[in-house]
């Protein structure tokens, strides 16, 4: 298993690699201009001075180098500062943003927070949703229960997250007024009240993409149980004597978690490429409206790392996924 | 030496009456299964109406979907607008008939294109042993790429370009359709290896083999027809991907010009008048999320129907 583990994670590094590489070089054929906002009374050498300023007068290979270097070798440092208090970096240059000037990496852990609280909670509550209505959809398959059950993921899972959000707010905002329609980012929670705002204007965006979660992680957990309630060890257990909730609960549950939980795994960086239209809707002021708006600007070094830390989430939680169903599945034999 | 056995009376098979009817093809087995699964029929018989009216519809209605009427404008449902009008008094069934045209032929050319390549990849992944190895790590690769984000920068950086070359309309389509396209083949791929890498082992190819079949033969006449059935569940799935994606990149600003309505862009316009008339966003996210649960419907039904081992059932 250890083995396995560590020829994953070497081989995860070409992967990223080459990631980053197609990234930068799709993002090098723009037709932006980062200039194209200073005034056209600023002489061109003055322009071709402020361009070699942002680091675009070198060749593409050495912008690449650069680029790496920054992310995988100065910013890991920066935040070991951060996390020390040492100053390994004075005077290194880091990954800079067009837009605001100012470290790319300090924006995100920035606009982190606020799509982990909206993103990471409803995940977690569709995953709490999900495995009862699974478990019990596949307990009583065809019956009214599990009807209504597929039924309703069918359309969790067909309707759009922009269109649930938008009918949502139509229904909550506009007419009832109940929450809040645009997320308030600033809010600071001191007491009871603000504690209860928070929930209110968090309430909405996370049951959109709650429901889109439960809808797909339902049908896995449903298909797997059904997988598991017809084999030999289910007959055995009850002709021994064991009682439903036992067979069920804890043998075919157990059994049927295995796909699930690497299915749930695979799904988390997914989540996060899926939340940019829920965050553009309620305009939660996260990773993905910050990069919608850095794509908007042109802001290339902003747009780079930002993809490049989606890729590397999935590329991380590919490799849980993988280790996680080696670790639960004892047949399952990497070597 | 060995005489011809003469008049020797056949026996067995031989014997028995030769089938007055065609045996029944496999096609017909799965449509039998088919119909009995009450909601893809259903969402076959939708879909194929969603289609059969927006295409269609136009010729029959009197208002063209890019006609301004300004003084109708902003109207709420009446018999000459049965779904009300927009900010310009453009006729909103007009425009969502237009935007469905647009939405469905997106969905449907990018299904095909990543189908194709999809279905490529996969067979000589599958057939080749040499290109096996490649062609799945640029799979998996294809696999780590955030999707989303992706396509919102390539729409974002060749938009231009393509605009300049095609004109607006055919550019963005193109445009989108490639991006949705080649950023979808992969579960394709991966399936349809899976079936040839089986297929590969039957006796049959064996057989063709053995008779002086060649690689391309083999692929068009033997392989191809037996991965049909993964094929097909993928391409209903595809659309329904399509649809999705596209409305997304529409959603987010990101996709046809606004003069050019597909039913994500008037979801997106609607929005914007979400406070006085927040029925407009219903008629366009109706419109998307009926096509895509039928469309789904229809490949859940499709899977079940051309599964061997439920099939009868």
């Amino acid at each position: 298993m250890l083995t396995f583990t560590i020829r994953r994670l070497v081989l995860a590094v070409p992967t990223l690699l080459f990631i980053s590489l197609v990234i930068f070089l799709l993002l090098e054929l723009a037709p932006g201009d980062p200039m194209a906002q200073v005034p056209l009374t600023v002489p061109p050498e003055v322009k071709e001075r402020m361009r070699e300023a942002l680091g675009l007068g070198e060749p593409v290979h050495v912008r690449f180098v650069k680029w790496l270097v920054q992310f995988f070798w100065i910013e890991p440092q920066v935040l070991f500062d951060n996390l020390f208090g040492t100053n390994l970096t004075e005077g290194q240059q880091r990954v800079l943003s067009w837009q605001t000037r100012s470290p790319v990496m300090d924006i995100v852990v920035q606009r982190l927070p606020q799509t982990l609280w909206v993103v990471g909670m409803s995940y977690v509550l569709g995953v709490l949703i999900a495995l009862p209505i699974g478990i019990y959809s596949a307990y009583r398959q065809y019956s009214v229960f599990d009807q209504l059950g597929t039924f309703i993921s069918m359309i969790g899972f067909s309707v759009p997250t922009f269109f649930t959000g938008v009918l949502l707010i139509v229904l909550f905002s506009v007419h009832l007024g109940w929450f809040p329609s645009i997320y308030d980012t600033t809010h600071k929670i001191t007491d009871w009240d603000s504690f209860v705002f928070q929930l209110r204007q968090m309430a909405m965006p996370v049951f959109v993409l709650a429901l889109y979660n439960a809808a797909q992680i339902s049908r896995f957990m449903r298909a797997s149980m059904l997988d598991n309630l017809n084999q030999d060890y289910v007959r055995t257990a009850r002709a021994k004597g064991l009682g439903e909730k036992t067979v069920v609960l804890v043998h075919v549950l157990r059994n049927s978690m295995i796909p699930v939980v690497t299915v749930i795994a695979l799904g988390v960086p997914q989540v996060f490429g899926g939340a940019i239209i829920t965050e553009q809707v309620f305009k939660v002021n996260g990773l993905g409206h910050l990069l919608i708006g850095a794509i908007e600007a042109n802001d290339l070094p902003m747009v780079q790392t930002l993809t490049f830390i989606f890729a590397l989430l999935i590329v991380i939680f590919n490799l849980i996924a993988d280790v996680l169903y080696g670790i639960l599945d004892p047949r399952i034999r990497y070597d | 030496m060995t005489e011809p056995i003469q008049n020797a009376a056949p026996t067995g098979a031989l014997t028995d009456p030769i089938p007055s009817s065609p045996p029944r093809s496999q096609w017909h087995d799965v449509w039998d299964q088919f119909k009995h699964h009450k909601g893809a029929m259903l969402g076959g018989v939708i879909f194929l109406l969603i289609v059969l009216l927006v295409f269609v519809g136009p010729w029959f209605w009197p208002f063209d979907a890019t006609h301004i009427d300004i003084r109708a404008r902003n109207q709420g449902p009446t018999w000459a607008h049965p779904l009300g009008t927009d900010q310009l008094g453009r006729d909103t069934l007009a425009r969502m008939m237009a935007g469905g045209q647009t939405s469905v032929s997106v969905g449907i050319t990018a299904m095909l294109l990543a189908l194709f390549l999809g279905s490529l990849i996969g067979v000589l992944a599958g057939f080749f042993r040499q290109l096996d190895g490649l062609l799945m790590r640029m799979t998996d690769l294809f696999l780590a790429l955030p999707l989303l984000p992706l396509l919102l920068v390539m729409v974002l950086l060749f938009r231009d370009p393509l605009n300049a070359a095609f004109g607006p309309e055919t550019g963005i389509f193109i445009l989108i359709v490639c991006a949705i396209g080649v950023t979808s083949w992969m579960p394709t791929a991966r399936i349809v290896r899976g079936d040839v890498l089986a297929l590969k082992e039957r006796e049959f190819v064996l057989a063709a083999r053995s008779i002086g079949t060649t690689n391309a033969r083999m692929i068009t006449r033997h392989i191809l027809p037996n991965v049909l059935s993964p094929i097909m569940v993928s391409a209903t799935l595809g659309i329904a991907n399509a649809i999705i994606t596209e409305s997304a990149l529409s959603f987010l600003g990101l996709g046809f010009p606004p003069d050019f309505p597909t039913w994500g862009r008037l979801l997106f316009d609607a929005t914007d008048y979400l406070q006085q008339y927040p029925e407009r966003v219903f008629w366009p996210g109706l419109a998307i999320s009926l096509t895509v649960l039928s469309v789904n419907y229809l490949g859940d039904g499709l899977r079940d129907a051309l599964d061997p081992r439920i099939r009868g059932r």
